[in-house]
Formats: structure tokens, sequence, C-alpha cells
């Protein structure tokens, strides 16, 4: 009985501890987007690299596709391109690009230098589309269904395991029952 | 040298003739007032534990613009509180709605303060009827046994 008065300090403490471990291993800028399964939100932009033709996300109805979202001061965007690009590469799913709060010839040039994975780049020099896309940390890719539904989003760099586990996977899914 | 003096002086003369009074830093007082509210509402997602208000973050700085835009075009700031949520969700909020998944948000401390006012009663109770006993004959017998015991014993 005396005994197991005294286990009852080392058993919360224990419980403490397991509290905080837990919370080691979660991210807390890893917000849930409140835009999973809701339509992605309506642009129509310029694209990067021809000013006079526009790209919409109505455009891609009827195909499953990724929209990346970049800028070339973004260091993680570096980190991830060359998953961004093998994905692009291998075909399987269309990848577009959103340049976020870029200089339109710094983006430019920075695809030139390290290849560019993006059928095409629309330019949100203001930002305004990144707000509707609940964009807060660059880079951030989203999975975008056959309807025009968002059904995936990646908060920072996209890694080969990402997309082995979660895109591939999704992407299949998405274009088998559809 | 009282050349240079004096043309030190005139500059400064000059400059008093230039300036002018500073003009109000917003247009608009009382919307920035209402933007600065709302913004003290809103937490901003790139150096979280700050409001859009404290931060300077680029993209806090956005959003700031996008609340004066929006109140200025009429809208309320529960609309845009709720332009926010659609955007980036409850978390955006510094005063989050009370619903299933922020109960033990809302009601977790003072179940926890419950809870250890129950334990610390239960404690005092427990202590309180364990009082003292009255020593049995045995006992007392060695109490007196040992209070008149000579001091030899030291």
């Amino acid at each position: 009985m005396l005994r197991a008065r005294f286990l009852i300090p080392l058993a919360v403490f224990a419980a403490f501890i397991g509290i905080l471990a837990v919370g080691l291993t979660l991210d807390p800028r890893e917000v849930p987007s409140p835009l999973i399964n809701k339509p992605a939100p309506a642009f129509n932009l310029p694209q990067l690299a021809q000013p006079d033709k526009t790209i919409s996300q109505q455009d891609m109805l009827g195909r499953v596709w990724l929209l990346n979202v970049w800028a070339s001061w973004c260091v993680s965007c570096r980190e991830e391109h060359s998953t961004i690009l093998e994905l692009a590469r291998s075909g399987v799913v269309p990848v577009l690009g959103l340049n976020y709060k870029d200089e339109r010839a710094d983006g430019l040039a920075w695809l030139a230098r390290l290849g560019n994975p993006y059928q095409i780049s629309a330019y949100d020099r203001d930002g305004r589309i990144g707000i509707d896309y609940g964009v807060y940390g660059v880079p951030e890719t989203y999975v975008i269904d056959k309807a025009g539904v968002i059904r995936y989003k990646r908060i920072g760099a996209v890694t080969p395991e990402v997309v082995r586990d979660k895109i591939l996977p999704l992407v299949k899914a998405l274009n088998g029952n559809a | 040298m009282r050349k240079l003096l004096a043309l030190l002086f005139g500059l400064i003369l000059a400059g008093s003739v230039l300036a002018k009074e500073a003009p109000p830093a917003v247009p608009d007082p009382a919307l920035e007032k209402r933007t600065m509210a709302l913004a003290e509402e809103l937490r901003c997602l790139v150096c979280q534990n700050q409001t859009i208000a404290d931060s300077h973050a680029e993209l806090a700085i956005d959003l700031k613009n996008q609340i004066r835009e929006k109140l200025k075009a009429g809208m309320s700031e529960e609309q845009i509180r709720q332009y926010m949520v659609a955007r980036y969700g409850d978390f955006v909020l510094y005063n989050p709605p009370v619903k299933a998944t922020t109960v033990p948000l809302w009601f977790g401390p003072f179940a926890l303060l419950v809870a250890a006012l129950a334990g610390l009663f239960y404690y005092l109770r427990r202590r309180r009827s364990a009082a003292p006993q009255p020593l049995s004959e045995a006992e007392q017998a060695r109490v007196q046994a040992l209070l008149d015991s000579p001091e030899e014993r030291r």
C-alpha cells in the first residue's frame, strides 16, 4: 500500500514525459489545411514565360495534376527541385508551377539554371493567389483531381519518400476511379 | 573658421525652413485602427505565436493589406475572419471557436483544476481522519518509564 503510493509521482512523471515525447515528433508548422476536399481556388494569371498568355485552374479540368508553389528566393524549393524534376520527367502526372512573389527574370533564370519541371508556371507577383491557396511557407504542393478538387497538400519540400508514399498512390487512385 | 560656422548656421536655418509638419502615417486613422484590431486576433502562420499585427513577415504584411482592402470594400470583421479561416483554418484565430475538436483546448485546463482540487480535498480528508490515536496502556507505561529514568541513560 505504502509502496504503491510512492509510485504515483513516478507514474505521473512518466505520463508527462510520454506526452512531451509525442510533442517532439509533431511539426507545429504543419497546419491542417481547410482546403482539402474543397475546389481549388480560381485563378487566371499571366504565365511566367509568356506574360501575354494566361493560365487558369480551369485549363486543367479533367486531369489529375500537381500545383507546386515555388520561388527563386526559396531555399527549400531548391532542395526539392530534383525530386520535382524527376517526378515531372516520369510523366506520371503533369506538374504546374505557381511562381510566388518573385521577379519574373529571377524565376526564369532559376528555371534555366536548374531545369524546368513545370508544363507552365503561373506568375503570382503580389501573392494574392497564394493567399487564396492558404500558402504560408513556400514550397507547397497540391494534388488536384479531375474535378478540380484539392485532395492533398504538402507543406515544405517534397521528398522522394513523399512522392513514393503519398503522391504517386494518390495520383494512381484518382486516375483509376474517376 | 567663422565663415564655416556661419555656413553651418545657415544650413541649419535652411533646414528648419524647408521642414514641414509630418503628414499622418496613414490616410485614414479610423480604418487603420479597425485593421489593426482585427490583425491582433489573427495568428501569423510564418512566425507562429505572433499575431499578424506584430509580425513583419511578408505574408503578415500582405494579410494586413488584405484586411485593409476588404474593410474599405465594406466587408464586416466577421466576414474577414471567415475569409481567413477558409484559407488557413481555425488555427489563425487566437480566439478559436468551441467545437468538438477544440473542447479539450477550452475545457482541459478547468478539468485539470477540478481534478487537482478533488485530489487535494481527498488528501486533506484522509490526513484529518488519520489523527493521532490515544496511546495504549503499554505505550503509556513505556513513556512513563522513559520520563522517570534518571540521566544515566545518556
